[in-house]
């Protein structure tokens, strides 16, 4: 396990965001966060990417035990997360933005050259062909955008990719090319943390489902212990699905 | 994967160099420069004499010098209004602390670096620690200035103006650096035009070559996202605010030692002369994408129309309908080109 939690939690205020979380992240494997809005895999997904401090339970990185002040700390142990919003600036060119904040130099210089090859060769590598590397990322469709941040995020050296809902804005076909860069990463030896409310979307590519539910945990589950449909009737919640479907039966 | 990079390849050729060429912010300032030069050096031949050119070139040089520092910082997603009364405040604080304190004149331009640098600061902490909007803080370091400039003028001197630059030590040279002229061919140009091509290409190298360049795109573009990749996102923004006070006093040095007393309202009203040409230049006002070199060539438009009106003998007051004109079709031209870079996919 690269990253792991052990009853993990945290409270702003008075309010219980999350509480006694316990998941894995192995290196090789995706580990899929499912659970509807408010059930707690933002306020999960800050504490692993250092945003939040957690402050009840143990946080453990490579086995020892870490409670990261700031994004910088969680990356700078090769955990990268990519936002769906936050993840590009439309204006830039997809090298310009591949390389934002961590340009390489030759000299004084931003060495533009090898900045252009890098971008292309690392796109190419993870099978994403992008006609252009000088078109600006906002001619890039949804799919190609967080497939370009993926990338970027395993150059520089992520050994875990949290990935926060990142098909949950995308068409059928665009949510495909997206899982397909997530197995490719995964198949790099990357461990992968994919939040999602789309058991759909988990199940083809998941290892591991972790389930929440109004702040905490309704289990970790192996691939081999759960079936697509059980999945989303838990994620739905069962019973209240159920019930919905009574309740809005004709007469 | 060799196959792959040259299949890749292809299809960017066959994109088309003409989106290439259309994605530049600076094209439709281009086609504009050659518009206007044609439509004035058809109708008069003095303006298209080295003696003609040498003369619109001389506005378009103090008024590039500003408008490519403004450019830089509109890239960053910021204006700054006071940016014109400042090349009034750095140039009476040359003039008056050689004049009247004496001073010899590049201590005297020393003083006035320093509190325009503190200015530019100034307005860059307050900008980047409070969120405000640059538009408002610079509005009110634009008001301060001004009246600054007249109070302490009139205190001084009890008049609007302080002059006399001409007998103050070290003014020769200073003057042939900055304020002389150099001959090219016969025709005496102006030195400025030189520091003005120099303030352009320095410009143009950070912002396409060097690590704060994409900072600055990034700032303008985004702000949350260029922090949270780490750039330095309040810092950049200081910075260029000090690039914008930097050029003012560069400017205000420039005219002093040129006309050698300075009037204490000069520089009003100037601020949006160089955000227009930084924006007929291919600067977007939301920032994120722009030129310097689009803004430098702005000015020479403005040069050519203020000097060509004059050859022309038309009366001056068409100068602004005319600068109205060209801002509105430089916006719709631009938004015209973008609109069409952006809409080719795949």
């Amino acid at each position: 396990m690269i990253i792991e939690t052990r009853g993990i939690g945290k409270t702003f205020g008075s309010v219980l965001a999350l509480r006694d979380v316990s998941m894995g992240v192995a290196a090789g494997e995706v580990t899929c966060v499912l659970g509807d809005n408010g059930a707690g895999k933002s306020t999960l997904i800050k504490i692993l990417s250092g945003v939040h401090r957690h402050d009840a339970g143990t946080f453990l990185v490579d086995g020892r035990e870490v409670s990261f002040g700031s994004p910088r700390e969680a990356l700078d142990r090769g955990i990268a997360t990519v936002y769906q919003d936050l993840a590009m600036i439309p204006l830039m060119s997809v090298w310009r933005n591949f390389f934002l904040g961590s340009e390489p130099r030759r000299g004084p210089a931003f060495d533009v050259a090898r900045a252009r090859r890098i971008a292309r060769e690392e796109l190419l590598a993870m099978g994403i062909d992008i006609r252009d590397v000088d078109q600006p990322v906002g001619t890039l469709s949804g799919g190609e955008r967080q497939s370009v941040a993926i990338a970027r995020a395993v150059h520089f050296g992520a050994r875990v990719l949290i990935l926060d809902e990142p098909t949950s804005a995308l068409g059928v076909k665009q949510a495909g090319v997206v899982l397909r860069y997530i197995v490719r990463a995964r198949d790099r030896g990357l461990g992968v943390v994919f939040i999602t409310h789309n058991p759909h979307h988990a199940y083809p590519v998941g290892d591991r489902f972790l389930l929440l539910n109004r702040g905490t945990s309704l289990g970790e589950y192996g691939k081999a212990d759960i079936t697509r449909e059980e999945l989303t009737a838990l994620m739905a919640g069962g019973a209240e699905l159920a019930e919905l479907e009574h309740e809005l039966r004709r007469e | 994967m060799t196959a792959a990079a040259g299949r890749a390849d292809e299809r960017v050729a066959r994109a088309g160099l003409v989106r290439r060429l259309l994605i530049r912010p600076e094209l439709g300032a281009v086609v504009g420069l050659v518009a206007v030069f044609a439509f004035f050096a058809a109708q008069s031949p003095v303006f298209r004499s080295p003696q003609g050119v040498a003369n619109w070139l001389d506005p378009a040089a103090t008024l590039g010098i500003m408008a490519v520092a403004i450019a830089l910082l509109m890239i960053g997603g910021e204006f700054d209004l006071s940016a014109g009364v400042l090349t009034g405040t750095t140039g009476l604080i040359l003039v008056t602390l050689a004049t009247r304190y004496g001073l010899d004149v590049w201590t005297a331009m020393l003083v006035g670096l320093v509190v325009a640098l503190a200015i530019g600061l100034a307005n860059g902490l307050i900008v980047t620690r409070t969120r405000l909007p640059s538009f408002i803080v610079t509005l009110g370091t634009f008001l301060m200035l001004q009246g600054v400039n007249l109070g302490v003028t009139k205190a001084l001197t009890g008049t609007v103006q302080v002059s006399g630059l001409r007998r103050a030590a070290g003014y020769e040279d200073a003057r042939a650096l900055l304020a002389g002229t150099v001959e090219i061919g016969g025709t005496p140009f102006r030195v400025a035009i030189l520091w003005w091509l120099l303030v352009t290409a320095v410009a143009t190298w950070v912002l396409m070559r060097s690590r704060p360049g994409n900072w600055i795109f990034a700032v303008g573009g985004n702000e949350q996202a260029a922090r949270a990749v780490g750039v330095p996102a309040a810092r950049t923004k200081i910075a260029l605010f000090m690039t914008t006070a930097f050029a003012a006093w560069l400017v205000g040095s420039i005219l002093a030692l040129r006309y050698t007393s300075v009037q204490a309202n000069i520089g009003i009203g100037q601020e949006f002369i160089y955000i227009i040409a930084a924006v007929i230049g291919g600067c977007l006002l939301t920032g994120g994408y722009g030129s310097a070199i689009g803004a430098s060539v702005g000015a020479v438009i403005f040069g050519m129309a203020d000097k060509g009106i004059v050859f022309l003998g038309w009366d001056a007051d068409w100068f602004k309908f005319f600068l109205g004109a060209m801002l509105l079709l430089a916006t719709l031209a631009n938004r015209l080109v973008r609109r069409y870079a952006e809409e080719v996919k795949h």
